[in-house]
């Protein structure tokens, strides 16, 4: 065996790496790709995001279940906006938030606005007079555990058409009445199964569970089903959300892993 | 030093390409007479970087499964169904904060929701970062040492074990040759005996590609593109549980490794892996 064939140099390693690293991580401008922030578990999770996009087909369909498969579904995170307990309560939406569920959410209206041609605000008739669609999904949490539910909604895809999404948009970002706000690129919120649901198991979404609308992102972790819905606000550029976004609590932006 | 090493190749070389010499049958003891000092540069960087992307999988991961210590069989688990088993790491460990639940269907499978009321331990956000980074560094270097090492041919010679080691004789041995002490000094490299090669074997070609496709099989954006994977390890909860076994096994694995490592000469093992020879 002769080692010198073998021998893989140093050098063209390193330029390996860096040129693979240049392949994934270029391509698009900074401001249509998640910040870093010079941290090097951000870079890893945005090499992550490249990586999916490049290799992974797009817009694959989760796997659905059979309604025999619906289990139990623990609640977490905030499971109510009106309890000022909570650590993401917001003291001005709180209340508010209170005040809709009090009136059945009757004067409850999600507004759709930033790079639409025709902002808009609907209310729940208004959402559930628009094409349905039903899937028993599974729901992945961070923590490790999962759960199979049927949610009823209408595609996020059908309302952001509905107010005209621009050509340049590129992220769909979504703000809740507790202090919670996420995103998602254009190829997940355009995703067939990406909806926004106001149905579970049958019934309508239960408080804990973020009535009386939210998001379901079958191909991202549950962090990303944004529940008490606000508004949502479509952009051109990257928005981290401040201190009520994902980013800069230490959390990645992209994790469908 | 590299001349030296080159002839040391050479040599190897001539011994495992002759079928008459019964290097590959011999046991511990002669193995370490037998062996020739050596890695390749290759193999040495890899081992170290895989080595450091094991270590810090390992602790990410466990930080990310006190989260959540309870392990499922199936598509689905979580704390309102039962676990095939419960880890007592943590103060997540059967905690009791769970407010009274809400019904959606009775009958023999009850679907039930409730909410949590208890704080509970969680420091994914770095630590899930920080394992897939880690596991960014362990595929990138494999596909690297699996190229080399299987183009050069390196690894299906000194890792797989020819059909006449693995009879029981031969086996049993080996195992007697590692649990007499002292153990011999070790030379460092191959050729290696029956379970050094059985153990590296495991993990090369057994071990670490089921941790990443058993990891992958969590991946929600994975099991979309391809659901086989989900029919494959029968769900994701299922995977997960795959996954942890998997990692008990290379935690074994390490502390043997580690173990024979220090016990058959720790300055000079580590000398062999660090500068070659």
């Amino acid at each position: 065996m002769n080692k010198d064939r073998l021998l893989i140099s140093r050098r063209k390693l390193v330029t390996g790496f860096a040129s693979t690293g240049g392949l994934l991580l270029a391509g698009c401008s900074p401001k249509e790709l998640p910040p870093t922030y010079g941290n090097v578990l951000r870079m890893g999770d945005l090499l992550t995001y490249r990586a999916f996009r490049m290799l992974l087909p797009a817009q694959s369909l989760a796997r659905e279940y059979a309604h025999g498969d619906i289990s139990s579904s623990p609640a977490v995170g905030n499971t109510n906006p009106a309890d000022s307990q909570q650590p993401t309560f917001n003291a001005d939406r709180g209340p508010l938030y209170d005040r809709l569920r009090t009136g059945d959410f009757a004067d409850w209206r999600l507004r759709v606005e930033g790079r639409v041609a025709r902002p808009a605000s609907f209310s729940l008739a208004d959402l559930k007079r628009m094409p349905a669609k039903t899937q028993i999904t599974k729901h992945t949490c961070e923590e490790g555990w999962s759960a199979i539910a049927e949610w009823r909604g209408v595609p996020l895809r059908t309302v952001l058409e509905a107010a005209g999404i621009m050509p340049s948009a590129r992220f769909v970002n979504y703000y809740a009445y507790d202090d919670i706000a996420e995103g998602i690129d254009m190829l997940d919120a355009l995703h067939p199964q990406t909806i926004l649901a106001y149905g579970m198991n049958g019934r309508d979404l239960p408080l804990a569970h973020g009535a009386p609308l939210r998001m379901r992102v079958e191909t991202q972790l549950g962090y990303k089903s944004v529940k008490f819905l606000e508004r949502i606000v479509v952009t051109d550029e990257f928005d981290d959300l401040g201190k009520i976004g994902s980013l800069q609590n230490g959390w990645a932006w992209y994790v469908g892993i | 030093m590299r001349h030296k090493n080159n002839q040391a190749v050479g040599q190897r070389a001539s011994v495992t390409g002759c079928r008459e010499m019964p290097v590959a049958t011999a046991t511990f003891g002669e193995v370490q007479q037998h062996s020739v000092a050596g890695h390749p540069r290759w193999l040495r960087i890899s081992h170290w970087i895989l080595a450091a992307s094991v270590f810090t999988l390992a602790v990410s991961g466990v930080v990310i499964l006190m989260a959540h210590p309870r392990l499922y069989w199936g598509a689905v688990g979580n704390d309102l169904t039962p676990a095939l088993f419960e880890l007592p790491i943590g103060r997540n460990y059967k905690h009791g904060g769970w407010a009274a639940p809400l019904t959606f269907f009775t009958g023999a499978n009850q679907v039930v929701s409730a909410a949590r009321t208890y704080d509970i331990f969680n420091q994914n956000g770095w630590a899930r970062s920080l394992h897939f980074l880690a596991a960014w560094f362990l595929v990138v270097t494999a596909i690297i040492y699996l190229g080399a090492g299987l183009i050069g041919g390196r690894l299906l010679r000194n890792l797989v074990p020819r059909f006449h080691e693995l009879s029981p004789r031969l086996l049993w041995q080996d195992v007697v040759a590692h649990l007499r002490l002292p153990m011999p000094r070790a030379t460092g490299g191959p050729p290696y005996g029956v379970l050094q090669k059985l153990s590296y074997f495991g993990v090369v070609f057994l071990a670490l590609p089921l941790m990443v496709v058993t990891g992958l099989t969590m991946a929600p954006a994975v099991t979309a593109a391809y659901p086989v994977l989900l029919d494959v390890f029968g769900g994701s909860q299922s995977a997960r549980t795959i996954h942890f076994f998997a990692f008990a096994a290379l935690v074994l694995f390490l502390v043997v490794h580690v173990a024979m490592v220090v016990l058959t000469g720790f300055k000079h093992q580590m000398r062999v892996m660090i500068l070659g020879d």
